[in-house]
């Protein structure tokens, strides 16, 4: 048994000081390992792929979203800009933000941050294995949108991304927030009502002007309805309406600032 | 047990302060809670060396975690400073972090992976790490690596945990109630690595309630009371003949015995003013300041009483003794 601890934790200081990995290896074997912890939760995967595969399917199947259509769109042309948004939310807001919630409970936080990896690692981590979940969930929503009729121009599909990633940040900025000042299950709770409240009547999958009166211009400043009206103006349009990125971007440098103040580890 | 340079030591001065890997140096942390300000630490020194253990002894709340969590990097002093390796933990680099080991009290694992994903991943984050293979040999971890640790009992939980903590080979390893769970067997496992640990040169900070860990494995000890260093010294210091309170005076008797000596002590006389005594069953505990006078006073009440004591002894305090005398000092 000696002989292992011998290498295990051989002498102070043998062959140099330890040094940690360098900072790509260390942030991108935390992305991995996030995003491995991620899609191999049976409750993240309802929450990830099947509730928006779900949605989509559900609204082609029904004339929910056919006030909306315009010209020739068709029922998926107009789903999927709020499908992809529905994703950012339960990947980087509910997903994250729960698994969060809990690693600080259980002390994975705290550990973590004691490793080389630091407080600053940890996050990039995180945000990067938000980024690559998203990436899948656009690639399967894609796949079942294309056999529904999904009939998107390249030059959209191209500038939704940088809109998916700045959605992606403001949305990681909130999950972060809540999971980093509540106790766990307050925040298990919290992000999955307002997921579904959202999901519902924020703006994201149908549009908030279509709400009635003040209701409208209230949900209209959410960065869920920015969000869902960027990506509609997007894919439908051909056009990125300002207001919308600024709606976001206000939203992005808030949370994020008061997760930075505000987020405890220990 | 070893003790190296223990015979220089004096009581209230740690071997070589300037050689210390972590020093911690009137240390004082308050939390701004919602009502009063709680003041967890207040003004607590305290030095730790290559090569020895340094146990932290103190109750719940005596300030010992949050002492640990302001030299690990994860919480900022309100004043006072820490240096750990020559650096302020708080603003540590990387590759300072990569040569300090942690073991969280509740182990700080997450709870849908297996133990071998984590250790495998956590080992990536280290330039030169410990194959992960031995360490799972060393600490017996091997017949539940592919287990989710949500379905580990505790004690193999604190094994992964204290695995975790070694991957990157550290320099200094910070163990925050190591036993906790363990059964006897694990718990042996894991003083004998400790040990070698130390012997290899490495610089251990663990913190206990256990009194019977500490006397084992520590080579100095600071019992932390509410806040600051209440006594430190080496184990066998702090129990030394040498101070006042040394010894520790217990009599077993027969029940009808041991109620008549209870009715009737003969440490009532003034002559022992500041002896305290407790019974438990039929055996009575004299501790204070003990004299030949009252073991003689005793062996002739046992004489009066015409009985034999099925058991009698003086022995010096034990380290919990130490603990009780300054953790209950004019607290409860």
């Amino acid at each position: 048994m000696s002989a292992p601890a011998q290498t295990a934790a051989s002498g102070p200081e043998p062959a140099g000081r330890r040094r940690a990995a360098s900072l790509a290896r260390r942030v991108l074997a935390q992305a991995r390992f996030e995003t491995m912890t991620m899609v191999r939760n049976g409750e993240q995967l309802l929450l990830l792929v099947i509730l928006p595969v779900l949605a989509l399917v559900a609204l082609t199947a029904t004339d929910l979203l056919d006030p909306y259509r315009t010209g020739d769109a068709s029922r998926a042309d107009v789903a999927v800009p709020g499908i992809l948004v529905l994703c950012v939310l339960s990947s980087a807001f509910s997903g994250q933000g729960i698994q969060t919630g809990f690693d600080r409970r259980y002390g994975v936080l705290r550990y973590l941050s004691t490793t080389p990896l630091g407080r600053g690692g940890l996050i990039t981590g995180k945000l990067l294995a938000i980024l690559a979940v998203l990436a899948l969930q656009y690639l399967l929503v894609a796949a079942v949108a294309l056999w529904l009729g999904w009939d998107p121009s390249p030059g959209a599909v191209l500038s939704s991304l940088p809109l998916l990633v700045l959605v992606a940040l403001t949305f990681t900025g909130l999950g972060l927030l809540i999971a980093g000042t509540q106790r766990a299950e307050a925040t298990l709770a919290v992000l999955n009502v307002v997921w579904v409240a959202l999901a519902a009547g924020g703006g994201v999958i149908f549009p908030a002007a279509s709400l009635p009166g003040w209701l409208s211009w209230l949900v209209g400043w959410l960065p869920s309805a920015a969000a869902g009206d960027a990506l509609r103006a997007c894919f439908l349009e051909g056009t990125v309406p300002v207001a919308s990125v600024i709606v976001l971007a206000v939203w992005a440098g808030l949370s994020w600032a008061a997760t930075v103040k505000c987020f405890k580890w220990v | 047990m070893p003790t190296q340079s223990e015979s220089q030591t004096s009581r209230t001065t740690p071997p070589d302060p300037d050689a210390a890997a972590l020093r911690v140096s009137d240390l004082v942390k308050t939390f701004q809670g919602r009502g009063e300000p709680v003041h967890a630490v207040r003004g607590l020194s305290l030095a730790a060396h290559a090569g020895r253990i340094t146990a932290l002894l103190g109750a719940n709340g005596a300030g010992k975690t949050t002492t640990l969590q302001c030299a690990q990097g994860l919480q900022r002093p309100t004043s006072g400073t820490v240096r750990l390796l020559g650096a302020d933990p708080w603003r540590a680099s990387p590759d300072l972090r990569a040569r300090v080991g942690v073991m969280l009290q509740d182990g700080g694992l997450p709870q849908a992976v297996r133990p071998g994903e984590l250790l495998r991943h956590v080992s990536r984050l280290y330039a030169d790490p410990a194959p992960v293979d031995e360490l799972v040999g060393v600490l017996g971890i091997g017949s539940f690596l592919g287990t989710p640790v949500r379905r580990l009992s505790g004690g193999q939980k604190q094994r992964v945990a204290l695995a975790a903590a070694l991957v990157g080979r550290p320099e200094v390893l910070f163990l925050d109630e190591p036993s906790a769970g363990l059964d006897p067997r694990s718990r042996q496992l894991v003083f004998d690595l400790v040990q070698r640990l130390r012997d290899q040169g490495t610089c251990i900070i663990l913190t206990t309630h256990l009194m019977d860990d500490a006397a084992r494995l520590a080579d100095y000890v600071y019992i932390v009371d509410r806040g600051t260093v209440a006594v430190q010294g080496t184990v066998a210091e702090l129990v030394s003949a040498q101070r006042d309170a040394p010894l520790v005076m217990s009599v077993t008797l027969a029940p009808q015995h041991a109620a008549a000596l209870r009715a009737d002590p003969p440490w009532r006389s003034p002559d022992f003013a500041g002896v305290e005594w407790t019974v438990k069953d039929r055996t009575v505990t004299l501790s204070g300041p003990l004299t030949p006078e009252l073991v003689r006073e005793m062996t002739a009440w046992a004489t009066r009483d015409d009985t034999l004591p099925e058991a009698m002894s003086v022995q010096p305090r034990s380290l919990e003794d130490v603990f009780l005398e300054v953790s209950g000092r004019d607290a409860r």
